[in-house]
């Protein structure tokens, strides 16, 4: 298991960020450190063994469908970074 | 000494004799904090105004004889990875450096049931990431007790305000150890609940299967002040637990005659610092001076933690860090040009390298291919993680151990090794995965650096934990010693 | 474009992925309103706005809602359901991730029937799992930015993934309608294109006549109407035929429909990888459905529009096409089944909805649910026909004012006086008048003009306003021209 630096921009890509060549560069040895490391659970016998999503197993959280107040659009607005007639301004999404 | 000293309990004696307002109380704090603060640097944002009003306001209710919460009139520093109504959250991240939270966490929502005074929002490892607070993105943090050292991290901020008397006490978040080694590390009491004990509800997510709020405190009494007021169902948090809440602050006895404790040889091995090992052995002595049982037990998937932990943390990280992504709040890049270039200068801008490392380890791990061997995986051993103390627990009441290998480290001495850095959560990192409770208390200390003593407990048995810790700390001097700054 | 299709040498391969949106009260996660048409984000809080620190509590009664769908569509119902995230960065999307199913859907391995020329014909349904809208985006600055409403996200929707079952285009549209008419008798969803509420993808691939496996497919999107996804696999096909016949392969990739071009084009750009790393989303637990929880959904399902057909054949001796064209509508069903509450006559009920009915919604593109008429209203209608009180033609006047205003028809008759002349005393005034003044049409009659009746009826007809009792005014005026 370890990751090439083709994959490391792929992953990059992915998670949308912008990578210089020298991060480029470090997050793979580091990535490389760090997955090397994780191959040891690779090597551990899980058959069987059922996956723990969460430490304490709840089921069935539902809630009724009742309405509840939404925001002030003012709120909505606050953080805003573009804002135009109440709604939130990107830059075209290519098609 | 400090008006800020003395306990939760003492401080809620003298405001009800009118020995003390909490405009003083308020004051005190902002004032030491204007004092050290620059120094420490536990704080990204001080509300002094706001704080001050507040402690009018509940002056005046006091002269009223209005009813008093269980925190009344405290001032306390909230981590800045819990949303505050009207203040900055800004998770210690340049991308959130402008944002302003529309909604109260329900953390801090009980906390202002109870009457607390907010003070100020504490630094911290942006997003919660690290565990020495060198990745704010703002400024470090120091060790109040020797500032060339780091306070630990994530909430580091947190343990810093507490150790340095800047506040009564702090509200951390714990995913692998967050709240837990920077007590150590500080020579304070940290307690990560039970998983779902606190609603997680308005808790800026890291790893949401991990996280837990807890409290940072001076004393094992105040952690159950603290803890009283913030544990409880949320309707709100679909993972918060449906339980009764005990009265943890009758829970402490100072009797633990019988109780037995499990020490598990994986603690105690070739990677602990011989100091710490020695302060946990001596720490082990009193625990039997008072009358408690330990034996040594094993818990044999140890090592394999760390591993599962990053590749679930990062996994679930990746996905609950891509809502930052410039388009409904944060900081938008204005160098993008079209809408990806867009996500990707506003997220490469805005996220540092510790936070970018694990979102790419996490992309990685779920990608296509990837996941049944990662992710899938780590759940897997985390169900052995949890086998291995549901068995020791089937014998024993706590298990103890030290919080961390070694006490605090120098600022930038880790920084270029990440995995160094990972594995100094080796201890914290099991019991998160397991879900279940446990506190740090200081219990000695390794040139002038504070050394923490973990008491793991059943998974909602809180109880024992702090009355374990309190038995522990009423015995001994620890908790009394104060840096100086 | 049938026929072209027909004389291929490819069979067609079409399975879809129908999205409808659930009309719960509130949101699946938060409780923000469902509601259609308010102003751009007033339907929004911190956690349908996907901002940090918030979790999503999932609504029992988009569950219910799709549990009764999947129910419907004879679906197996999971005992233990969970949902994953799909992660991918969209601005309609907040969170960069959608809360949808993939491991554990609510249901699976379902179908549903169809019928074309005269069969019966079964189409699978591969699953149906519970997820989260998006946002809604709409071009701004000439096209170089979009501005985001955040209205819709968060709204209960469930995707309906079908086998790959369809082999045309008409079978297509007709899955979709079955489709749509069950989620309405089944009350889970208003179904309108228009705002929305049903929408789909499809997967189209060719294959050679005969050929077991596959073609390689493409994905359709952005189709909104009937109109638009029969165009569109139309000209798909086309292409994939061109693309095959010229020796060539078909590339796998996603294609958005432009309806005014009526032509297909590749969606994503080079620089968009795409990989949805599902994994199960931390911040929600499962949900386990029990016997008791499930049947009580079941017993919720009112009987279907198949089951309805057949019982209008059996109990009313509708024409299969009468029934079939009634039951495709709840609206339409209910109208008819209210009416024979008021009436015998199933027959002249249905030719009532079938021709005045139906060609009044087609003329003004509306929907059954938009006319005020009732069921008692067309019943007593009809009786009103029976007794004589109104004639059939004056009967289309009332029944179109009883669309318009909901009124009882004996309120529109006496409002407008509308009530047939049947008196023959008055009748015969009329009628010796017209006949006088119109010696021309005597004349005809006489020469042996039978046509010279009709005239002179419709003169009646003009001077009463319709009114006449047609059987008694053409005795009449016979009896007059023999005198």
């Amino acid at each position: 298991m370890s990751i090439t630096a083709k994959e490391v921009e792929h992953v990059a890509k992915l998670a949308r960020l912008e990578l210089t060549e020298e991060e480029k560069a470090m997050y793979t040895e580091q990535l490389n450190a760090i997955l090397k490391y994780a191959e040891k659970i690779g090597s551990l016998d899980t058959d069987g063994v059922e996956p723990t999503y969460h430490a304490v197993e709840l089921a069935n959280v539902l809630r009724e469908d009742e309405v509840r107040p939404s925001l002030p659009i003012e709120s909505v607005l606050l953080n805003a970074p573009e804002e135009e007639d109440g709604q939130i301004k990107v830059p075209a999404v290519l098609e | 000494m400090s008006l800020l000293h003395p306990s939760i309990e003492e401080i809620r004696q003298k405001l009800n004799d009118r020995e003390l307002s909490v405009e003083e109380l308020v004051s005190a704090s902002l004032a030491r904090i204007e004092q050290v603060d620059g120094t420490v640097g536990a704080f990204l944002s001080v509300h002094a105004e706001e704080a001050r009003k507040h402690a009018q306001a509940l002056d005046r209710k006091l002269q009223e004889g209005g009813p008093q919460g269980l925190l009344f009139g405290l001032p306390a520093g909230v981590k800045d990875n819990l949303n505050t109504l009207g203040f900055k959250t800004t998770c210690a991240s340049q991308f959130l450096s402008n944002h302003t939270s529309i909604y109260d966490a329900t953390a801090v929502r009980k906390l202002k049931e109870q009457d607390y005074v907010l003070v100020g929002k504490t630094n911290m490892d942006e997003f919660a990431m690290g565990g020495s607070n060198e990745n704010s993105s703002f400024h470090p943090v120091r060790n109040p007790w020797n500032v060339d050292y780091v306070p630990g991290g994530s909430s580091g901020g947190s343990a810093a305000a507490v150790a340095a008397g800047e506040v009564s006490f702090a509200l951390g978040s714990d995913t692998g150890g967050s709240i837990r080694q920077p007590a150590s590390y500080c020579g304070i009491v940290g307690l990560k609940p039970t998983y779902g004990l606190v609603s997680r509800f308005g808790l800026v997510a890291f790893a949401s299967s991990l996280d837990q709020i807890g409290p940072l405190t001076r004393t094992v009494a105040d952690s159950a002040y603290v803890l009283q007021a913030i544990a409880g169902h949320d309707t709100q948090d679909s993972t918060s637990l449906n339980v009764e809440i005990p009265d943890y602050r009758k829970a402490l006895t100072g009797d633990i005659r019988g109780l037995r404790i499990a020490v598990p040889k994986e603690y105690m091995g070739e990677g602990v610092a011989p100091a710490v090992r020695d302060a946990v052995k001596n720490a082990l002595v009193e625990l039997e001076k008072l009358g408690a049982v330990w034996e040594e037990v094993s818990l044999p998937h140890t090592e394999y933690a760390v591993a599962a932990y990053y590749l679930l943390a990062s996994s679930e990280a990746s996905s609950n860090l891509a809502r930052f992504d410039g388009v409904r709040y944060g900081v938008r890049s204005d160098r993008a040009e079209g809408l990806i270039d867009l996500y990707r200068k506003s997220r490469s801008e805005g996220f540092g390298p510790e936070v970018k490392r694990r979102i790419m380890l996490g992309t990685y791990a779920l990608s296509s291919g990837y996941y049944d061997a990662y992710y899938l995986k780590a759940q897997k051993v985390r169900s052995l993680i949890k086998r291995d103390f549901d068995q020791v627990f089937e014998r024993f009441d706590v298990v103890v151990g030290p919080t961390a290998p070694t006490p605090a480290f120098k600022l930038g001495e880790q920084a270029s090794d990440p995995l160094t850095m990972y594995l100094n959560d080796i201890l914290t990192i099991p019991v998160s995965l397991a879900g279940i409770p446990a506190i740090s208390i200081p219990c000695g200390s390794d040139n002038g650096l504070p050394i923490g003593l973990q008491i793991i407990g059943k998974a909602l048995d809180e109880a024992t934990v702090l009355r374990t810790a309190h038995a522990f700390e009423q015995s001994t001097k620890y908790h009394l010693a104060r840096p100086e700054l | 474009m049938i026929e072209t299709q027909e004389q291929s040498r490819y069979e067609t391969v079409i399975g879809l992925e129908v999205h409808v949106e659930l009309h719960t009260n509130s949101k699946v996660f938060c409780g923000c309103s469902t509601s259609f048409g308010a102003p751009p984000n007033t339907h929004t809080c911190p956690v349908c706005l996907g901002y940090p620190g918030v979790l999503p509590v999932l609504n029992k009664r988009a569950v219910e809602y799709a549990m009764k769908a999947a129910m419907a569509l004879n679906c197996e119902i999971s005992e233990t359901t969970s949902f994953d995230r799909k992660n991918y960065f969209y601005p309609d999307s907040p969170k960069a991730y959608q809360i949808s199913q993939l491991y554990r859907p609510i249901g699976k391995n379902g179908w549903l029937e169809i019928e074309i020329g005269g069969e019966t014909k079964r189409i699978g349904i591969k699953q149906l799992h519970l997820e989260e809208d998006a946002g809604k985006l709409s071009h701004a600055d000439g096209g170089f930015a979009s501005l985001v409403d955040f209205n819709r996200v968060g709204t209960p929707l469930i995707e309906i993934v079908s086998e790959p079952d369809l082999r045309s285009t008409e079978e297509t549209l007709l899955y979709i309608e079955k489709l749509r008419s069950i989620m309405q008798y089944c009350e889970v969803s208003d179904v309108k294109m228009e705002e929305g509420s049903l929408r789909w993808d499809a997967n189209i691939s060719l294959r050679p006549r005969g050929q077991q496996e596959y073609g390689i497919r493409t994905e359709l999107k952005n189709m909104n109407s009937f109109k638009a996804v029969q165009k569109a696999l139309e000209y798909e096909q086309l292409r994939q035929a061109e693309v095959l016949d010229a020796g060539g392969q078909v590339v796998q990739e996603t294609l958005r429909f432009d309806e005014n071009q009526g032509k297909t084009f590749s969606m994503r750009s080079k620089e968009e990888a795409h990989d949805y790393r599902y994994f199960p989303d931390p911040d929600l637990v499962v949900t386990t459905i029990d016997e008791a929880w499930r049947e009580a959904v079941r017993a919720t399902i009112p009987e279907l529009p198949d089951a309805r057909r057949e019982r209008y054949a059996r109990e009313y001796g509708l024409p299969a096409y009468d029934a079939g064209v009634i039951t495709s509508s709840k609206k339409l069903a209910d109208l008819f089944e209210e009416s024979l509450g008021h009436t015998q006559d199933a027959k002249a009920v249905a030719n009532w909805i079938m021709g005045d009915l139906l060609g009044y919604l087609n003329q003004n593109n509306l929907e059954p649910g938009d006319v005020a008429i009732t069921g008692a209203g067309l019943g007593e209608m009809i009786g009103l026909i029976e007794q004589g009180t109104i004639s059939t033609k004056i009967a289309k006047t009332v029944f179109k004012e009883m669309l318009t205003s909901g009124k009882a028809p004996k309120l529109i008759v006496e409002e407008q006086g509308l009530v047939q002349i049947s008196d023959e005393g008055a009748l015969a005034a009329v009628v010796d008048r017209i006949v006088e003044a119109n010696p021309q049409s005597v004349a005809d009659y006489k020469a042996g003009k039978e046509k010279a009746v009709g005239f002179l009826v419709g003169q009646v007809m003009k001077e009463t306003k319709g009114k006449a009792n047609p059987g008694l005014l053409n005795k009449l005026i016979v009896e007059r021209l023999n005198a």
